[in-house]
């Protein structure tokens, strides 16, 4: 096996046992990334110097018997996590030089674990989109299939991993921005529950939704990363002051008796594809084998998700998006006078779907359709949120697809944003409800497309889902394939 | 629910974007369609459910209101478009 290949559970164990330094697995990863990201797009910024100096430091912390967690570890960070001293583009225009002054939580947090960091990704400009054909410097491929999106928002992250251009990786997920590229690139990603992991020096695009979780390889390295990153946080008000486990002690647990709820509403979707049916009702079939039974349940509000999201995140979103106005940082277009001034910068500085979504947003706020969209919207939320409630009296883990249809080509629904939209529907309803979900891979089309399924759980109790998730990985091969590159 | 070119440049100058014309109706086009679609959440008898504006299970978080170290102005200036004594300069407000 080379370097690159290794996960992160493999590298720590090989570091702590002095059989590899952390220079050596950084410098397989930087060689890979110039051979390879060319053609994939991961990236927009490597840190080379600053990967190697961090993995010296590695080295020598090694040394001296004082490892972290992840000590030594190179891993890469979707570009709207604020990193000090690195620019973080957030795949817009308007931030394209932007140097955060300070770092995200979950920056120092990985960097007190031992962290490398090798570089900022790819990603749907502020986060908005399913493909990461709206970053506004380049698209990302899908390591399977370069004519695929990888799929987004977090699509660098999730190709990245794919890729082994990096051992693991963060992305965020306000409505599937995780899990839908994990499917597509057939890595492991998880959305934690919202307030379990800090979002300080998170660029905000929906505040009530957004999440900051890992794409790794296998999970057991999603278990490790999210103990690194997961806590609570006095600089972000909406973290929550509740322990966080070992996560890795749930991995040994089996899963006899475990109870599997299949939301009725999302197994009878029109539009579900057979191959992704059949991938997902094959895991179902041997998760049963292992001991666990299923239970029919009912998600009644799944075909309002999407409309209820469509308003409440682009409302959130056009707040949100307020604060680029050419004056603080980021980008500026002049004008004669500061209204024309932010005019200018900001219809300069947004992309097509971020100008669209912000339209969406305030048009939904605005004076006269506050109470029949976003209050409307918000009741919805509550509704849903019940659903889920009542889904989890009769059910330990609810498992479903992650996408209607595995990865589809550049450019085939650029131009269409509610067909784009749609294709959400399986995954927003987690963050309205504030639950964790997992994607993890669990087959694959007969064209070679990988397929994910998702797990959603109680909140807080990721712990579950990590464990059923770790019991049908060992039993299956599927996270052990690699894309030919 | 269909939207105008009017209802478009309207919330556009809301939201402070200056659209360029050629697109205007593209974005009318797409809006109504979007706008169409949510509208299926009239289906739903929403009668006497409160809103949920986030999913969180705690309402509050308090601290001591004690003063703590925060950006130093050279950091706080160092991303601006344009500065000057150690403030943002922006085009002339008042005349």
């Amino acid at each position: 096996m080379q370097l690159h290949e290794l996960t992160v559970g493999q590298a720590t164990k090989l570091l702590r046992r002095r059989e590899v330094c952390a220079r050596e697995i950084t410098m397989a990863v930087l060689e890979r990334i110039e051979a390879l990201d060319e053609r994939i797009g991961a990236y927009l910024a490597v840190t080379a110097d600053l990967a190697l100096a961090q993995a010296d430091a590695a080295d020598k912390i090694i040394a001296s018997g004082q490892s972290g967690s992840l000590t030594g570890i190179p891993m890469a960070l979707k570009d709207l996590i604020c990193t000090a001293g690195v620019a973080t583009t957030c795949g817009s225009r308007i931030l394209e030089h932007f140097v955060p002054p300070y770092d995200a939580t979950v920056v120092s947090r990985l960097a007190d674990a031992g962290v490398v960091l090798v570089g900022k990704l790819n990603m749907d400009e502020f986060a908005m989109g399913s493909t990461c054909e709206h970053s506004a410097f380049r698209p990302t491929r899908n390591p399977w299939n370069p004519d695929l999106i990888p799929g987004g928002s977090s699509g660098g992250s999730a190709a990245a991993v794919s890729a082994d251009l990096c051992l693991a990786a963060l992305g965020s997920d306000t409505g599937g921005s995780i899990r839908q590229p994990a499917a597509h690139c057939g890595v492991v990603g998880l959305k934690p529950t919202y307030g379990r992991v800090s979002r300080y020096g998170l660029v905000a695009f929906a505040s009530s939704l957004d999440q900051i979780g890992p794409l790794t390889k296998d999970v057991t390295d999603c278990a490790l990363v999210l103990g690194a990153i997961a806590g609570h946080d006095p600089a972000d008000s909406t973290s929550v002051p509740r322990e966080v486990p070992d996560y890795t002690s749930f991995l040994q647990k089996g899963i006899q008796g475990m109870r599997l709820g299949l939301p009725r509403e999302y197994y009878g979707l029109e539009g579900l594809d057979g191959e992704v049916a059949a991938a997902v009702r094959a895991a179902v079939a041997r998760l049963e084998e292992m001991g666990a039974v299923t239970v029919d349940v009912s998600l009644p509000h799944t075909e309002y998700g999407v409309a209820a999201y469509y308003i409440i995140a682009p409302a959130e979103a056009s707040s949100n998006l307020a604060r680029y106005d050419g004056v603080k940082y980021g980008r500026r277009n002049a004008g004669a006078s500061l209204a024309e001034m932010y005019r200018q910068t900001r219809s300069a500085g947004f992309g097509a779907e971020v100008q669209r979504r912000i339209l969406i947003g305030t048009y939904c706020l605005s004076a006269g359709y506050y109470d029949a969209y976003y209050r409307k919207a918000s009741q919805v939320r509550t509704l849903i949120s019940r659903d889920f409630a009542e889904a989890f009296a009769r059910c330990d883990v609810i498992v479903a697809p992650v996408a209607p249809t595995a990865a589809f080509a550049i450019g085939e629904k650029v131009d269409d944003p509610l067909q784009m939209y749609l294709s959400d529907i399986f995954t927003l309803p987690a963050n309205l409800a504030g639950i964790p979900g997992m994607s993890l891979p669990c087959g694959f089309t007969a064209d070679g497309r990988p397929i994910g399924l998702q797990l959603l759980g109680r909140p807080f109790d990721e712990g579950t889902l990590l464990r059923l998730a770790y019991n049908f990985e060992q039993a299956t091969d599927f996270h052990l394939r690699k894309p030919v590159l | 629910m269909s939207i105008t070119r009017q209802d478009v440049i309207h919330v556009a100058n809301l939201a402070r974007l200056e659209l360029d014309p050629a697109v205007i109706d593209d974005h009318v086009a797409r809006l109504t369609e979007i706008l169409e679609y949510v509208a299926k959440l009239n289906e739903v008898d929403t009668g006497g459910v409160e809103p949920t504006s986030h999913a969180s299970e705690h309402t509050n978080a308090f601290r001591e209101d004690v003063a703590r170290p925060g950006l130093a102005p050279e950091h706080a200036l160092r991303n601006a478009p344009e500065s000057e004594e150690q403030q943002f300069v922006v085009p002339k407000i008042v005349g």
